[in-house]
């Protein structure tokens, strides 16, 4: 509800004062350009020049045919498959420990794992360079000195292994984040339907399938849109700092592709077709994801 | 075994599981802090060799040779130019969506709510392209170009695209907050801009505090607007970091790099660490006030 100042008479100036400078900005930054991605991908054009030709759906056939934008697709989904199951299935592991057994130090604990979602993705994509550096990395390194050198491998330089590296440096920045994400909706469990399953003869890993996951569904639910999200962009920055989309593209994903194609081959409006798809692929996903998984909301 | 002893090997090995995974984030974190004061010579040894001195000349390289220092200064000045602007802008928007009624009221609030969800990386290039063409457009009078490769303009758009979010919580937050305090005032002789500024805002504070933490480490750790709209001398720091490992891998100059990434995580940390402490005091402070 309104305060009393609605009420009062000769508002309107004070209104529009208070609104303006953020209506201003707001459209100027993000509107305007949102609307531009949409309207350029109906155009050819290098994005300097200003030869500007408007050639329709175009850009979006030509999409299909190019087997390099089918593969950063592809990595895409890979990475939003492995990293969402494997982030999700820890950070809800590690969550139910945390809360359920009241583990010591549980702080320091949380402390420790929050910390990479703090850092900046440059940082993190730095941290792991280093770790998979092929000569003095702490991997390859470390596999050097206990007479391993079988098992050493060009962490970012090879075509079937980057994918994974990369999937691993994501697991690594977010699982704290969800872990204290679902933590949160865990504390909100009040103890007596734990005590009153536990009469019942529950042991500790069906409580967490019958008692903790369905009074956290709704937690979860928000945490799979996240998760779409930061497959999308998460993936992009640490590709355009680690790898740059290669080796020979093996690594390349749908935003750091449209990157290469905006400003690189100066391909503008066939850059903003693959921005048109990526915003609608993850839409489309986060909606399918929220209608697939709608259940009753539960009561305590 | 006894249900006694297999609990308590359950529990030992429940510690074993998160130590060990607590251990996968920390080490390579610490690992750079120690790689950071090594020589030349020390990184083709074991990895897991503590340094053998302080060789801090790897710090004088990064400030001053790879220029982390001016970058620091850009970052500072650019992060807090936008807090600056997108507190300005944000708070009295959030009071009159939240406390006063006016025509178009929902409109604004819809087109905000839809704002969370556009992403920056998807618009930068279309908002540097338009900076290009504003720039074009004034180079009769500014030949030297001002809204590409300047702070202030960066600070600008950092602002604007964090207003959904401020906004929202900002919103959210004014609403649940009595309207008697603002009555009162108002029976006082308070003008509105007063009630906004000197009843509300201070009682605003712990969402506020929320928005600015968020939006520090979403404008500190930023590199793709910040890459995109100053390509020019006057970088931030996370975009100093990128030159420095494209530098070092031609290079192999680890001292160097590693002395960068620890003047950029530094002082995250050290706001994360006070952050946590007041989040635990908040949490018991919070039993109080309910």
């Amino acid at each position: 509800m309104a305060g009393p100042a609605a009420r009062r008479r000769g508002s309107g100036p004070f209104v529009l004062a208070c609104l303006l400078p953020a209506l201003v900005l707001f459209v100027l930054f993000m509107i305007v350009p949102t609307v531009n991605v949409f309207r350029m991908s109906f155009y050819t054009w290098s994005g300097f020049s200003p030869d500007m030709r408007f050639v329709g759906l175009d850009n979006f056939v030509r999409l299909l045919d190019d087997t390099q934008f089918v593969r950063a697709f592809q990595n895409t989904v890979a990475l939003l498959v492995v990293v969402t199951v494997v982030t999700m299935g820890m950070g809800l592991f590690l969550a139910a420990i945390m809360t359920r057994q009241r583990l010591r130090g549980r702080t320091l604990y949380r402390f420790v794992l929050y910390v990479p979602s703090v850092l900046s993705v440059v940082v993190i994509a730095a941290i792991f360079s280093a770790l998979y550096d092929q000569e003095n990395g702490l991997i390859n390194g470390t596999l050097r000195l206990l007479s391993l050198d079988g098992l050493r491998q060009v962490w970012l330089g090879d075509q079937d292994i980057v994918l994974w590296s990369l999937a691993i440096a994501m697991v690594w920045q977010s699982l704290g984040y969800y872990m204290v994400l679902y933590m949160s909706g865990m504390a909100s469990i009040p103890e007596e339907v734990y005590e009153a399953s536990a009469l019942d003869g529950a042991s500790a890993g069906r409580q967490f399938f019958a008692v903790t996951l369905p009074l956290i569904w709704q937690n979860l639910r928000t945490t799979l849109t996240f998760f779409v999200m930061s497959a999308v962009n998460l993936s992009f920055v640490l590709v355009r700092a680690m790898t740059g989309g290669g080796p020979d593209g093996s690594s390349e994903v749908l935003l750091s592709y449209m990157y290469k194609q905006a400003y690189t081959n100066s391909s503008y409006g066939y850059g903003m077709a693959i921005g048109v798809v990526i915003f609608a692929f993850s839409f489309l996903v986060s909606l399918l994801v929220s209608r697939a998984t709608r259940r009753e909301p539960l009561q305590f | 075994m006894t249900p006694f002893t297999k609990a308590r090997t359950g529990r030992a090995l429940t510690y074993v599981l998160v130590t060990a995974i607590a251990l996968a984030i920390a080490v390579p974190v610490a690992w750079v802090l120690f790689a950071s004061v090594k020589r030349k010579g020390e990184f083709y040894g074991s990895p897991w060799a503590l340094p053998e001195g302080l060789h801090l000349q790897n710090y004088v390289d990064a400030f001053v040779g790879a220029r982390m220092g001016q970058y620091f200064f850009t970052s500072l000045l650019v992060t807090v130019l936008g807090l600056v602007f997108v507190v300005a802008v944000s708070v009295p928007a959030a009071y009159v969506i939240a406390r006063y009624e006016f025509r178009g009221r929902s409109l604004v609030e819809v087109a905000l709510l839809a704002g969370l969800f556009v992403n920056v990386n998807y618009i930068v290039v279309p908002i540097f392209l338009m900076l290009v063409d504003w720039d074009r457009a004034l180079v009769d009078v500014l030949p030297g170009g001002f809204f590409i490769d300047n702070p202030g303009v960066l600070s600008l758009v950092y602002a604007a695209t964090s207003i959904p979010f401020t906004v929202y919580l900002l919103t959210a937050y004014f609403r649940s907050i009595p309207a008697d305090y603002e009555e009162a005032a108002a029976l006082d002789g308070a003008s509105r801009f007063q009630i906004m500024t000197r009843v509300m805002l201070p009682m605003a504070r712990p969402a506020l505090t929320t928005v600015i933490l968020f939006n520090f480490l979403a404008y500190w750790n930023d590199f793709i607007i910040a890459l995109t709209l100053l390509p020019g001398e006057g970088k931030t720091l996370q975009v100093g970091l990128l030159n420095l490992m494209t530098a070092q891998k031609a290079a192999a100059d680890y001292g160097r790099l590693y002395a960068g990434m620890v003047i950029v995580i530094v002082p995250v940390l050290i706001l994360y660490a006070l952050i946590q402490r007041r989040l635990i005091e908040g949490m018991a402070a919070g039993g109080v006030k309910g």
